[in-house]
């Protein structure tokens, strides 16, 4: 993974010596709340229900097993054990007092990591495909290009104060993994008609209590012109976009506002006096920053015997490399996805042990690295063939193999209302329900790939609207219901799903789950996953059976 | 309390009225008082041959809110000594957008002051936005903080991108070669 030069490794230090000094001011009582707020969100410190957040950015999801044992440290020492992997790729810790941030902080610079701009009105971390470099449908390898991002994106003077939030995703590979179509913008990786690279840009994606998808503003941006591009875009919506209301602040509302292609001329008038500027890229750019990424060079090997022995006499096995083994360009190598879903466990939290435990993983069997995945999992890019039995081997004993990657019980969660005071209801403990109604390994076989996205409020920290099967909290006279959607899906073809009718209680969440499936099971063709039979027969079928199984919800009798 | 400000890079005494339109208040008939004053861009509109001379010599500055067009100031430029864009909250970033353009765009020489709300946080972009001057609220620091402030212009010492005080991105600013490992 990228390496740090001088320069990043300064830059990162004097943000740690610059928010230490803040986070002094703000308790000698020099900064008020209210002007203490931004920075310490721009250092990913939330204030929620119980305590501060600290979210750390995994710059487009790459760590190191250096990496893992210090967050597996900080877990152990300046939060209750654990942490957890978020949607956007980052890690987030749930029990930091701020006082200690500052010298966790100061840990992470030590292993090039740290909190900057993972929350606040300003460029976000930026994220990528976890399997990029070694997937098989790639085109270019997005990695290069999401750190000339970051780099870019990091401390830039002009667009710390946005109106909103800004969240850039960028995809190299044929399968958009990085969901880009709901990000502010989304970068997609092509080549020209002459054969020359570029990217197509996307802009206004996003979810949250407006969902929409992203849509193209630039077919093709020469890869030398991209910062200037963005920028551009990055001017009009700073100068332009809402602030009298911050749930129409987003850089969405504004497109929409304009209309896609006013928007468009605006930004291509503003390019204009950018393009060929000083920010332009160069050849040399791109190579030394490619250059430091030091990736393990890889020769084909000759297909693992052993391994395919196994895979014949061995089903736990089986079902694991079924599931969490995915095929890598070079032969004789895999990539492996750790499930963070066992059963009654939060989605995507990890101990403190567990933390070292991957590292260790990491070091025998992968080079060092790991990514992690908007799924709330753990990917290790190339493994041996030779090396997958061993693996899975020590990947059990830490729980860390439950075959279910991309299964009904790999569910998608945000951390809901056990930790967030934003919530409207719960979220873990619906994840855990479901996950305990469908813990039969041959069914979750049998009804395939499926995803589940719960989020415990509008704000869609859980991905609900791209679920197929989306579960929003919502709040009915101060109870905690849950409104369903069907039909979303992420990747390529991405959409928004649809409402399926009045909320549910918590305790009908399993039946209801159970409904969708019994319709699909009774109503799908041969081979057609959860999402294509939604697509192919509409919401209704399954919004029939889910009400007529309905128990009506009755007040007990007073006796 | 100080009612000082930062010019660039010292802390110096600096009175000057900040005139602003009052509901109701029409920029041709407002009284513009006597001596050094910030006037908002709808008084300069109206009244700038009454205040031409004035603002030649520096005595009369041009202040925009966020989000009024700077492009409005684009023939008065060799005139203006002094622009000042204003932080009606610090959270409001539209004055560093407004700033670039004035100076890069525009290519503005003189003095350029943030004011409104100004605080210690925001002195390293503003400064690379193009401001060099810097007006916190009157009161809002003492003397001794405003000394102390001074440092967080510098917070960022090789920043990455190219700013107007850094003509260059990083990448061609500094040889970033593969030599300039740092120790793992
Ligand atoms: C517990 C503390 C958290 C708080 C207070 C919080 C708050 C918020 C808020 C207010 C928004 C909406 C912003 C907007 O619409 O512009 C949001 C969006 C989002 N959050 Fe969180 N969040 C928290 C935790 C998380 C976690 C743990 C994850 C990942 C699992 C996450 C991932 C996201 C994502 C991906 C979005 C963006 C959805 C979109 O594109 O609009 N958040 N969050
Ligand atoms: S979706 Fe709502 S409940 Fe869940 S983490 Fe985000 S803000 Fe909190």
């Amino acid at each position: 993974m990228y390496q740090y030069d001088e320069y990043d490794q300064r830059i990162v230090d004097e943000r740690v010596a610059q928010f230490a000094d803040q986070t002094r001011r703000y308790l000698a009582g020099e900064l008020s709340e209210d002007e203490f707020r931004p920075l310490r969100l721009q250092n990913g410190l939330y204030i929620q229900r119980h305590a501060p957040m600290l979210r750390i950015a995994v710059p487009y999801g790459n760590l190191n097993s250096k990496q893992l044992r210090t967050l597996g440290h900080i877990a152990r020492t300046f939060d209750r054990g654990y942490g957890h992997i978020t949607t956007r790729q980052n890690i987030q810790f749930n029990w930091p007092r701020l006082e200690d941030v500052p010298a966790i902080l100061d840990l992470l610079a030590k292993v090039q990591m740290h909190a900057i701009q993972t929350s606040g009105n300003c460029i976000r971390n930026v994220t990528a495909d976890p399997f990029a470099g070694v997937a098989a449908d790639e085109i270019v390898d997005p990695r290069p290009w999401c750190e000339i991002v970051r780099q870019w994106s990091t401390f830039h003077p002009e667009f710390a104060f946005l109106p909103r939030k800004f969240k850039i995703a960028v995809n190299g590979a044929k399968e958009d993994r990085a969901v880009i179509q709901i990000h502010d913008i989304g970068l997609d990786l092509v080549r020209n008609a002459a054969g020359e690279l570029g990217f197509r840009v996307l802009v206004g994606g996003g979810l949250g209590r407006t969902p929409i998808i992203g849509e193209e503003v630039a077919a093709f941006v020469p890869w030398q012109q991209i910062l200037n591009y963005c920028e551009a875009i990055l001017r009009v919506y700073n100068l332009h976009g809402r602030r009298d209301n911050a749930y129409k602040a987003r850089i969405k509302i504004l497109v929409k506002a304009l209309g896609v292609p006013e928007f468009a001329r605006q930004v291509e008038e503003e390019f204009a006096h950018l393009k060929d500027g000083p920010s332009t890229l160069t050849q040399a750019e791109i190579e030394r920053v490619a250059s430091r990424f030091n990736d393990p060079v890889l020769s084909p090997l000759e297909q693992d015997a052993a391994y395919r022995a196994r895979l014949a006499e061995d089903k736990a096995f089986a079902a694991w490399a079924r599931r969490n083994v995915r095929e890598h360009r070079v032969q004789g190598y895999a990539s492996v996805v750790l499930s963070l879903k066992p059963y009654g466990v939060a989605p995507g939290d990890l101990t403190a042990d567990q933390f070292d435990a991957v590292a260790d993983l990491a070091d025998r069997y992968a080079f060092g690295e790991v990514r992690s995945t908007h799924e709330q999992n753990i990917v290790l890019a190339s493994v041996r063939e030779a090396d997958l039995v061993a693996l899975w081997q020590d990947a059990r004993a830490i729980g860390l193999a439950t075959p279910n990657i991309g299964l009904l019980t790999d569910i998608i969660s945000c951390p809901g209302g056990d930790f967030c005071a934003l919530a409207n209801a719960k979220s873990i403990p619906i994840a855990n329900a479901i996950q305990d109604r469908f813990d039969k390994l041959d069914y979750l076989f049998d009804i395939g790939d499926i995803e589940i996205n719960i989020s415990g409020c509008m704000n869609a920290c859980g991905h609900h609207h791209v679920g197929h099967i989306g579960i929003l909290g919502v709040d009915k006279n101060g109870e905690e219901f849950y409104q369903v959607t069907i039909g979303g899906s992420q990747g390529n073809d991405a959409a928004l799903g649809k409402v399926i009718g009045p909320s549910f209680a918590a305790a009908e969440m399993p039946d209801v789950i159970s409904a969708l499936i019994d319709t699909y099971v009774a109503l799908r063709h041969d081979d057609e996953r959860f999402i294509d039979t939604v697509r192919r027969i509409g919401v209704e079928p399954f919004k029939t059976r889910v009400y007529a199984d309905r128990q009506p919800q009755r007040k007990p009798a007073h006796v | 309390m100080s009612d000082k400000i930062i010019k660039n890079g010292c802390v110096v005494e600096d009175e000057r009225l900040t005139v602003k339109l009052a509901e109701g208040e029409a920029a041709a008939d407002i009284a513009v008082p006597a001596g050094r004053v910030l006037v908002p861009l709808a008084v300069w509109q109206a009244r700038r041959d009454e205040l031409l001379a004035r603002a030649r010599s520096g005595e009369v500055g041009v202040w925009l809110a966020a989000g009024e067009d700077v492009a409005a100031l684009a023939g008065d430029l060799e005139v203006l000594q002094l622009i000042a864009l204003h932080f009606p909250k610090f959270t409001d970033g539209r004055s560093y957008s407004a700033a670039t353009l004035l100076r890069k765009r525009h290519g503005f020489k003189g003095e350029l002051r943030a004011i409104g709300e100004v605080l210690r946080d925001q002195f390293n972009y503003m400064t690379r936005c193009g401001f060099d001057a810097l007006q916190p609220q009157a009161g809002r620091y003492t003397d001794a903080q405003l000394e102390a402030a001074l440092a967080s212009i510098g917070d960022f010492t090789q920043p990455y991108q190219a700013s107007v005080k850094d003509p260059l991105p990083l990448f061609r600013r500094m040889d970033r070669g593969a030599d300039r490992e740092v120790q793992q």
